[in-house]
């Protein structure tokens, strides 16, 4: 057999070559069909009751009016619902509806089902729900403040819900000894995923009795997990179907109360039930960018190269766990990948508040120090008199080396992704260099190619793969990843046309779903393509075998000398001796029974031992610089962006019209979090129980980009392949999102002087930055006070280079240094 | 409420409904008529994911009223491909990227063939400026610009939509409820 395997350069016949998705037909005609597409005969219709209340006592819920209404088949309050649950095994703190408290406006209450969403949502209002108010918190500062009441009964004691920290060799030693230490406070806003698709979902029974629920959800396989916990039901009885998601960049992530509850009321009305939630709804349920503050310490020698950072990170929770546990950690897992920091110390605190959880935004508790990083590195740049691009070329982490914190880096494009993206944009000659107004920012990242460690602790695999290839020559390959608009069934098809030398076309895909397809994770942390993608090509070699061995005898010579391509299997010394595709399918089938193989993939082991290392290590990670040029209006803070230039390193381009989507999408959700979006919540007057609402739940008036706009984005892709990834392969659906708004920031300075040490850059923090600078006081615009936490002794961990091993000081040997991706996460160091 | 009955050209065919009173026109193509091509995003006229053309000019469906369609020629995204034959534009966002997702894409293919009905050649301006009410959170919008710049640049040889009664001069037509722009 040709022996075009992992790692190869170049195109293939189908990998690397532009080519319409093979979806593409569906999505243009309008044919895919989303969760609220579904109409199914005798359907029901679900509503939510919301508490308008931030926090409070639920003293009674009076639903006789609502039981009474036109249409009303089922009424649901929070007493249908004993069983508690949650993404994460450490915080399984919701109830598909509140039993005794909501913990933040849009918490639901109750639930009617009736004939029509009209009547559902008529009969909704006739529900009468008596609340005693609590004390609210709004924000971190006031949970460190205000330990009860507490907004939730376990977590790390008060309102606080995680605390971490570790320290990675000795870093007060380190600064002490560094030639220059900079300092700053950085704040990055909380924003929300907006898919357009509202989530919805439906419910019904098969006409065995089992429970089938469609969801536009990214993770089916948690989904099913957390909906038998929830409902107390075998997960056999249990099947899950995401449909393909309009839209998702983790909003839709976690297990959701909507989806719980018209399963429950399936299985109750024997009829099936629809809810899709309201676009006010899609905000309160948010599970976005977590709003954090962050310090940020860095010592330097006089050349500018790091010698320790200490970070220190503040998050707003809101009023679940949701994937916080991790979330928090990420606040600083990945701040070693991008360049060799040989002294690291990082604390983080998540705080619950009495508004809608945060949880997984695309980057995933990523963007906000990247941010604090890469500002902080245009200023020590500046303050050393040096080209920002040059410090970072002089640092880059080195390729397969481990991290302080035992990340294990393979392939690193960085250096290139910096030199293409400072040619392109004429950074030597143009930055520093243009009139005031107009300015060049630069930043860098690194992002993960999927968790290396599933949410609940197993030794299974991350992702499987199936494939069936019958007579008639189809293959059609069964996987439980899920497609978000991302492109995961492109990916799918594509390896196995590339390993089998058919077409991308010519592969079937069944997704998904829980009875049909094997276990993947989810479509989260960038792991579809390297995790779904490996397990392909396990299977499609296996399946290649088979083909070959059937084909080989027929043709009389070894099989190692036949080649799959172009729907034929051939004897690459004499290609003209050979067979179609289909007809190698029948005699493999004929020589050995059905043909099906399985492929099935687990990220490498971590060589991080200690606890709560669960968060960070990758089989691989991207690579991403960014320039932006940006426009800044003195007289209104408008800030513009006239262009970017972006460089990723993803390995290896499996289809190129999708990748460059991936990036310029991601450069959009970049811009729109420099800019502009917000997801941000106001306290109204005591009369009106002090509720915190959101300050502006619609489209209108939470402002994303359009069309106008988008600037003009020149992507690179460097291809530098990762022994991990299929084909070589890396992620980019997330990564090219991190530069962005560091860079957007640091070419505001470049342009008018003015530091603006938070996100969103609005025209009136530009404009105070600028009537500070008149004054002659320096011009930064950002957070002024760390409140003081109460962080617990360090977890300490001796780098790779000072002789450590991966385990923390004084731990013992065994399954607790393994640190669970989610069930032991963030374990601080005063419990070891 | 008495259930309204309306009459309405719907992709070339003549459609008889009746349907709640209190309906949207998107409720309406949805629920009764089960043309789900058709997309909600909000529900208020903010985001441009349930654009169809009514008369040939791209309205917001959710802020029609069903009530107000009785006579109305309404194209969809399922009357966009010519049988089995995809329309240019739908050709072009398939093979350019243009929908990822796919769920803002039939209200942007709509926008979209407006804009080329009435003015075949845009600039990029042009065409950002006619997409700027359908947002999109995938694409960051460029691959889009270049499918409708791909769909202008393919002669069109095949003749409007059987049965459309919409001529290009109606697109001077009074404004309606719910237009887009």
């Amino acid at each position: 057999m040709s022996g075009d395997g992992q790692g190869a350069r170049g195109p293939g016949r189908v990998i690397g070559r532009p080519r319409r998705r093979v979806d593409g037909r569906a999505k243009v005609t309008g044919q895919t069909l989303f969760a609220d597409d579904l109409f199914l005969p005798r359907m029901l219709f679900c509503k939510l009751v919301r508490s308008p209340h931030p926090h409070a006592r639920i003293v009674a819920v009076d639903t006789a009016a609502a039981r009474a209404a036109p249409g009303v088949k089922l009424v649901l309050t929070g007493e249908d619902f004993p069983i508690p649950y949650g993404i994460m095994p450490v915080s399984q703190d919701e109830h598909a509806l509140c039993r005794d408290r909501v913990r933040h406006v849009g918490d639901p209450v109750a639930a009617v089902v009736a004939a029509t969403e009209r009547q559902a949502a008529e009969a909704a209002g006739l529900i009468r729900v008596q609340y005693e108010p609590l004390t609210t918190i709004a924000s971190p500062e006031e949970a460190l403040a205000t330990p009860e009441p507490r907004i939730h009964d376990y977590g790390e004691g008060g309102n606080v819900h995680r605390l971490a920290h570790f320290a990675f060799g000795d870093v007060d030693e380190a600064l002490r000894g560094a030639d220059r230490v900079f300092e700053d406070l950085f704040f990055y806003e909380g924003s929300t995923h907006i898919p357009l698709e509202q989530h919805a979902a439906v419910a019904a029974l098969d006409p065995d009795g089992r429970l089938t629920l469609w969801s536009s959800t990214q993770t089916p396989h948690y989904v099913h997990r957390e909906l038998a916990r929830a409902l107390d039901m075998p997960a056999h009885r249990i099947r899950v179907i995401a449909t393909p998601n309009g839209g998702a960049f983790g909003g839709k992530s976690d297990p959701f109360n909507h989806e719980i509850v018209v399963a429950k009321a399936a299985l109750l009305t024997g009829r099936p039930v629809k809810i899709g939630l309201t676009r006010e709804e899609v905000f309160y349920c948010h599970r976005g960018r977590h709003p954090v503050l962050m310090r940020l310490k860095t010592g330097v020698k006089p050349d500018g190269t790091i010698v320790a950072m200490d970070l220190e990170t503040l998050l707003d929770g809101g009023a679940y766990g949701s994937y916080g546990a991790a979330s928090a950690l990420y606040t600083g897992a990945l701040q070693t990948v991008t360049y060799h920091v040989p002294r690291y110390r990082f604390r983080a605190c998540r705080t619950f508040t009495n508004k809608p959880p945060c949880g997984p935004k695309r980057g995933h508790g990523t963007p906000q120090p990247r941010f604090a990083q890469e500002v902080q590195l245009d200023k020590i740049a500046v303050a050393l008199g040096k080209d920002p691009a040059d410090l970072r070329l002089q640092q880059i982490a080195p390729a397969h080396s481990l991290t302080a914190n035992f990340l294990k880096l393979g392939s690193i494009g960085l250096r290139e992704c910096i030199e293409r993206v400072v040619d392109g944009s004429a950074w030597r000659a143009r930055r520093g260099k243009l009139p005031f107004g107009r300015g060049l920012g630069l930043a860098c990242s690194s992002y993960l190619c999927g968790a290396g460690l599933p949410i609940y602790w197993n030794d299974m695999p991350h992702s499987g793969v199936q494939l069936k290839l019958d007579r008639s020559g189809a293959v059609t390959a069964f996987s439980g990843a899920t497609e978000i608009g991302q492109g995961s069934d492109d990916v799918l098809a594509a390896i196995v046309a590339e390993v089998l030398g058919i077409e991308a076309s010519d592969v079937k895909l069944v997704t998904g779903d829980t009875d049909l397809t094997p276990v993947d994770l989810g479509s989260y942390s960038s792991r579809v393509t390297l995790m779904a993608g490996n397990a392909a090509i396990q299977a499609a070699e296996r399946a290649k075998v088979m083909l070959a061995q059937a084909a080989a005898e027929k043709l009389g010579v070894s099989p190692e000398r036949l080649a799959f391509a172009d729907r034929r299997v051939f004897d690459v010394e004499n290609p003209d001796a050979g067979m179609g595709f289909a007809d190698a399918v029948i005699l493999a089938e004929t020589k050995l029974g059905t043909i099906g193989t399985t492929g099935s993939y687990r990220p490498p082991a971590s060589a991080a031992r200690y606890r709560g290392a669960g968060v960070g290590p990758s089989a691989a990670y991207s690579y991403t610089a960014a320039v932006v040029e940006a426009d800044v209006d003195p007289a209104s803070g408008w800030v513009t962006v006239a262009k970017v230039w972006i460089g990723h390193d993803i390995g290896r381009v499996l289809n190129p019209v999708l990748a460059r989507g991936q990036v310029e999408g991601s450069v959009y959700m970049g811009l729109g979090e420099a800019l502009m979006e917000e997801q941000t919540f106001r306290r109204l007057p005591p009369r009106l129980s002090s509720a915190l609402v959101h300050k502006i739940p619609s489209l209108l008036e939470y402002k994303s980009p359009t069309s106008l706009e988008m600037p003009e984005v020149v992507t690179y892709f460097i291809e530098e392949p990762d022994a991990n990834g299929p084909f070589g392969a890396k992620e980019v659906g997330q990564g090219p999102l991190l530069p962005i708004a560091p860079a957007v920031a640091n070419a505001v300075y470049d342009a008018v002087g003015v530091r603006v040490d938070e996100v969103p850059i609005t025209p009136e923090a530009v404009l105070r930055g600028l009537e500070e600078r008149g004054e002659g006081h320096a011009a930064r615009v950002g957070p002024r006070a760390f409140p003081a936490v109460r962080w617990p002794d360090a977890l300490c961990v001796a780098p790779p280079w000072e002789g450590g091993d991966g385990t923390a000081v004084g731990q013992k040997p065994g399954r607790a240094g393994r640190g669970g991706g989610g069930g032991a996460v963030a374990t601080t160091g005063s419990r070891t | 409420m008495r259930p309204a009955h309306n009459r309405l050209t719907v992709n070339g065919e003549l459609r008889e409904v009746l349907f709640d009173a209190t309906k949207t026109l998107l409720e309406v193509l949805r629920e009764d008529l089960r043309l789900t091509g058709t997309k909600h995003g909000c529900e208020l006229g903010e985001c441009g994911t349930c654009a169809v053309l009514m008369e040939g000019r791209p309205v917001l469906s959710c802020l029609v009223l069903g009530v107000e369609c009785d006579g109305a020629d309404v194209t969809t995204v399922e009357g966009l491909a010519e049988g089995p034959a995809l329309h240019p534009l739908q050709e072009a966002f398939a093979d350019r990227g243009a929908a990822q997702c796919g769920y803002c894409t039939p209200g942007i293919l709509l926008t979209a063939k407006a804009l080329l009905d009435r003015n075949p050649h845009p600039t990029r301006g042009e065409i950002a400026e006619a997409l700027s009410g359908n947002l999109c959170r995938c694409t960051g919008y460029l691959q889009i610009f270049e499918a409708v710049e791909e769909a202008a640049r393919t002669e069109r040889t095949d003749p409007p939509t059987q049965g459309r009664t919409y001529r290009p001069a109606d697109a001077q037509a009074r404004p309606r409820a719910g237009d887009a722009r």
